[in-house]
């Protein structure tokens, strides 16, 4: 069944930036969904949205139904239940979202002292519990966030949004800044945690290559919009939006003699919020950019099986171009 | 598809733009100048919304006008003894708006000529003071180590010392002047300046472009005045003005306390006159309220200017508008 | 074992047995961050220095730039030993720039674009027309056209313009070296490709060399000649970035490309977090966490107590393609 549902989703900003414009998404019990973009994109935002945890003076339209209920429409007692026990949070840079003063077990505990009302005692097995979970010693509980190491760190966080058996873990860029290493270990974690507890997971982050690994189903987003959505390893071997096939060619393939000493990105920046360009957002940026781009808007389309992407040349009826950049790019091993 | 060489749209669309544009042909004086130009505006464009710092500025504004223009509007003899118009201890009558002192002096003018002593003893007091501070606060901050260390102890020192105390000291070891009463409040105030600069040198230098600044050769002197100075600058600039509120009060203390140079007249030397004439008990309030509400007024107008500026250099305070 | 290089010349920047070690804190011992690391860089050759955080290859770096004094071993720029007086450093620091890893921190808020950029010209009293090199640079780091940039504050630019900045500031002193610290690090990901670029496209066009600190070895294979991967304070492979990339031949190596996204095979998931440099031990400083060892792969080939208590020497500089591991030579050998 449908765990999480996103229709229609636009986020403004109370400066007049629109942050997320129309992202429809939906993830079954079990899954993981890869959210890909870059700064600015409205990726970090979309996280914050599910669990309504933007600023006030935000607006926010569309629906975004968990397990069936629209989390938009929910009285703020119901929201803060959902938190935490219903859907939860890891953020990025575990650093700072750990209180220093406080030890990890009494940081782990509160969400279920909150939440589930069990007894202080009740509480603290459980948090032992969750930190072997997530391969700490439960011993560490004791411990204070500076001193456990940065993957320590990430791994407590983990626990955190474990704490309350959520149905949903959303982990907005959870391995950045970590080195590859530990990269890999947080990453096995999650997917070990996912499978075991049949959860719904949303990962966000802006290194396609992880989430391809990681991941089931892939979106990428561009300037608040979905522009590319299907299955992660066809998304990420064949993208079928130029800005897909950027950023999954961003990071190498080791071995792959099309790109030794030719790096790949895009000239330009990622678009202001406050500020978008006209028609397909990308068409500044765009390779393949046709003269309709920059006045037409583009919205997803068929793109093969189970797969959408927002471009012109995307459509099973439109023609691919015979751009020789075009093809050199996708023959690529 | 090889986007190596392309520099984006930004290049393309920019480069018809700039044929012939406004932007070419500039000396780097005349960039600096454009520079300062536009950040003076957008400085004054935010403290503009702080309307108690824009009311400080405007009463100090007044007094400035009032202070620079006395001696065109009372002239110096309104100090002079022997020449008073007045009798003693007259009350207001439209004559003299403020009454007349035990020598028949007129109060509104010398209340006038008294603004003088005590704007530039307050402004001279306070950039010596903030200089000392600033000096001692980015060398310590700077250079690491025993200096530093040694800086610090000292500061502490002069800290701990109650600064009404140490300056009636040296008020009274030193000759009775003007120079005397600036330099006693200025070299009791600076600690706390020191304190300031030094914490905010010591994060300039933690960020990571003045590491770039040594790679580039940059030398202490360089890394001092290019990046730490600027850097602490609207500290100090804040720090000024709110000196110059408690400088001003310190002089009028070390006058009332017959401290001062008693050839010159100022707030806190009428207040002591005031005192020893016994207008207090006498009920002669013209004597004793004219020069202590000009104190509180100027005090509080360079607090708000203080306040209002520490706000807008630096928006993390939260200074309330 | 050695491939020979057909560029006898001498390296433009040498390191030979340098160690740089730190006091430690509250009475703990030493840090020995660099341990005895030999290190070429030839000209116009970009070196790639990969390793995880806290194996000491931004102390390399910085010890190479002289920010960080050696405690033991030298640094040869050009043929004369780094001279570490006030004056020399300064005239070297005109030939080796550094590039740091957030452009957002290494640019001063207060200053423009264009002082920013001419900081290096005033430092060392640039004769010339300074706005003439300025406009220089900056078009050569991609920031056309110059001008347009000038008055801008770094906060006004984004990531990638940031960087190009700190770039064009290191250009402008025309210098022979560049010592980047995780250039792209904090970069998008469509933006990271082009300032990699840009670095290719500077050593092509003005022959400079560069050495790129990096956790990332998809970086090291989109741009650089050679690759040296470090770990605890040593370098324990390194040679042309083909053969190392590959075909690893360290354990570590090994296990860094099998945890990469796309890599073929099983990956290798080290456990536990990289040692402490203030207590490095015995034998070969991976042997603790090495996957060879632990899998009695190294007993098999008979060099199992050598790894926990033999340790290796300081593999040369030099280029040619060298590990520090008893179980590769031993296996290589047999």
């Amino acid at each position: 069944m449908t765990l999480l549902e996103v229709r229609n989703l636009e986020v403004t900003y109370a400066g007049g930036a629109a942050a997320v414009r129309g992202v429809d998404l939906s993830l079954d019990a079990g899954q993981k969904l890869g959210v890909a973009g870059e700064s600015g994109c409205g990726k970090s935002t979309l996280a914050l949205a599910l669990l309504r945890l933007l600023p006030a003076g935000t607006r926010t339209s569309g629906e975004i139904l968990l397990d069936g209920e629209d989390v938009l429409k929910m009285k703020w007692g119901q929201v803060r239940a959902v938190r935490w026990a219903g859907a939860s949070i890891v953020f990025q840079g575990a650093m700072h979202s750990l209180n220093a003063v406080h030890r990890i077990g009494d940081q782990i505990a509160e969400p279920i002292l909150l939440h589930k009302k069990a007894t202080p005692a009740g509480a603290r097995k459980k948090t032992g519990e969750l930190l072997e979970h997530v391969g700490l010693p439960a011993a560490r509980a004791s411990a204070y966030p500076h001193e456990l190491s940065g993957g320590q760190r990430q791994r407590v966080m983990i626990a955190m949004a474990l704490a309350c058996d959520p149905r949903l873990v959303i982990a907005d860029e959870p391995t950045t800044a970590l080195d590859v290493m530990i990269q890999a270990q947080i990453l096995r974690l999650i997917e070990q945690l996912v499978s075991e507890q049949d959860l719904g997971l949303v990962m966000i982050s802006h290194d396609l290559a992880v989430l391809a690994d990681t991941c089931d189903r892939l979106a990428v987003m561009y300037a608040g919009r979905v522009v590319e959505e299907g299955p992660a390893r066809q998304v990420y071997e064949d993208a079928r939006h130029p800005y897909g096939k950027a950023l999954s060619a961003a990071f190498p393939r080791i071995g792959d003699t099309a790109s030794r000493f030719a790096p790949r990105g895009l000239p330009g920046d990622p678009p202001d919020p406050s500020a978008l360009p006209s028609g397909c957002t990308f068409h500044p940026r765009c390779p393949v950019a046709l003269d309709s781009c920059i006045t037409e808007d583009q919205e997803l389309r068929d793109a093969g099986t189970a797969r959408w992407a927002a471009c012109v040349h995307a459509g099973a009826s439109v023609p691919q171009p015979g751009s020789p950049a075009e093809e050199a790019r996708s023959s690529t091993p | 598809m090889t986007t190596t060489e392309s520099d984006g749209p930004m290049t393309t669309e920019s480069t018809a733009a700039s044929k012939g544009g406004p932007a070419t042909a500039r000396s780097p004086r005349a960039l600096a100048w454009q520079r300062r130009r536009h950040s003076a505006a957008r400085f004054w464009k935010q403290y503009r919304t702080h309307h108690a710092g824009v009311f400080g500025l405007a009463a100090l504004g007044l007094c400035a006008l009032i202070a620079l223009t006395a001696p065109l509007t009372v002239g110096s003899d309104v100090q002079s003894v022997t020449d008073a118009p007045g009798d003693p201890m007259e009350s207001p009558s439209t004559e003299f708006p403020l009454g007349t002192d035990q020598f028949g002096r007129n109060l509104l003018g010398l209340v006038v000529w008294g603004a003088r002593v005590s704007l530039l003893v307050g402004l001279l007091a306070a950039v010596l003071s903030v200089a000392i501070g600033a000096l001692i606060g980015i060398t310590a901050g700077h250079f690491k180590g025993w200096y530093a260390t040694v800086m610090m102890r000292i500061t502490d020192w002069f800290l701990v010392m109650p600064t009404l105390v140490l300056a009636i000291a040296l008020a009274t070891v030193m000759s009775r002047s003007l120079g005397t009463i600036i330099l006693a409040i200025g070299v009791t105030t600076w600690p706390t300046t020191a304190r300031l600069v030094r914490a905010q040198t010591l994060a300039v230098e933690s960020r990571p472009y003045i590491e770039r600044a040594k790679a580039l050769g940059g030398g202490h002197w360089h890394i001092m005045t290019r990046h730490v100075l600027p850097n602490v600058m609207p500290l100090v600039l804040a720090q000024t003005t709110l000196i110059i509120s408690s400088a001003i009060l310190a002089e009028a203390t070390l006058a009332f306390l017959g401290l001062g140079d008693p050839t010159v007249v100022s707030w806190g030397g009428l207040l002591q006159d005031a005192r020893e004439a016994g207008a207090v008990s006498a009920g002669k309030w013209w004597y004793l309220v004219p020069p202590g509400v000009a104190i509180a007024v100027v005090a509080l107008a360079f607090t708000l200017c203080g306040r209002a500026v520490e706000s807008v250099l630096n928006p993390k305070l939260g200074v309330a508008r | 074992m050695t491939t020979d290089t057909a560029a006898p010349a001498a390296p433009l920047l040498r390191a030979e047995d340098l160690h740089v070690s730190f006091a430690g804190r509250n009475g703990a011992a030493r840090a020995r961050a660099v341990d005895g690391v030999d290190l070429d860089i030839r000209r116009g050759e970009i070196v790639a220095l990969v390793g995880e955080s806290g194996c000491g290859k931004t102390t390399l770096a910085r010890s190479l730039l002289g920010l960080v004094p050696p405690t033991g071993g030298h640094v040869t720029f050009d043929g004369k030993p780094l001279d570490y007086s006030s004056r020399a450093l300064k005239a070297y620091r005109k030939r080796v720039q550094l590039v740091l890893q957030d452009p957002s921190g290494s640019l001063n808020p207060r200053h423009t674009v264009y002082d920013a950029v001419a900081e290096g010209l005033r430092i060392h009293r640039y004769g010339g027309d300074e706005q003439a090199a300025v406009a220089e640079a900056l078009s050569r780091a991609g920031l056309r056209p110059p001008e347009r940039f000038f008055l801008r504050y770094p906060h006004e630019l984004s990531g990638g313009q940031r960087q190009r900045v700190v770039i064009a500031g290191a250009l402008v002193l025309e210098p022979e070296l560049i010592v980047a610290d995780e250039p792209v690090a904090s970069l998008d990901a469509s933006v990271r490709g082009e300032i990699l670029a840009l670095l290719l496209r500077l050593r092509t066009e003005l022959g400079l060399s560069a050495l790129v600190v990096t956790h990332d070895l998809g970086l090291a294979w989109n741009i650089a000649d050679r690759v040296a991967v470090m770990y605890l304070g040593r370098i324990v492979e390194t040679g042309e970035v083909e053969q190392v990339l590959t075909a690893p031949r360290h354990p570590y190596t090994q296990a860094l490309l099998s945890v990469l996204p796309e890599a073929p095979g099983d990956p290798v998931v080290l456990t536990g977090e990289p040692p402490d440099p203030s207590r490095i031990p015995a034998g070969c400083r991976f042997h603790a966490r090495c996957q060879i060892l632990a899998s009695g792969e190294a007993e098999r080939a008979g060099v199992a107590d050598a790894c926990r208590g033999r340790d290796l020497e300081v593999l040369d500089g030099a280029g040619g393609t060298q590990v520090a591991c008893h179980w590769a030579r031993a296996t290589v050998a047999g």
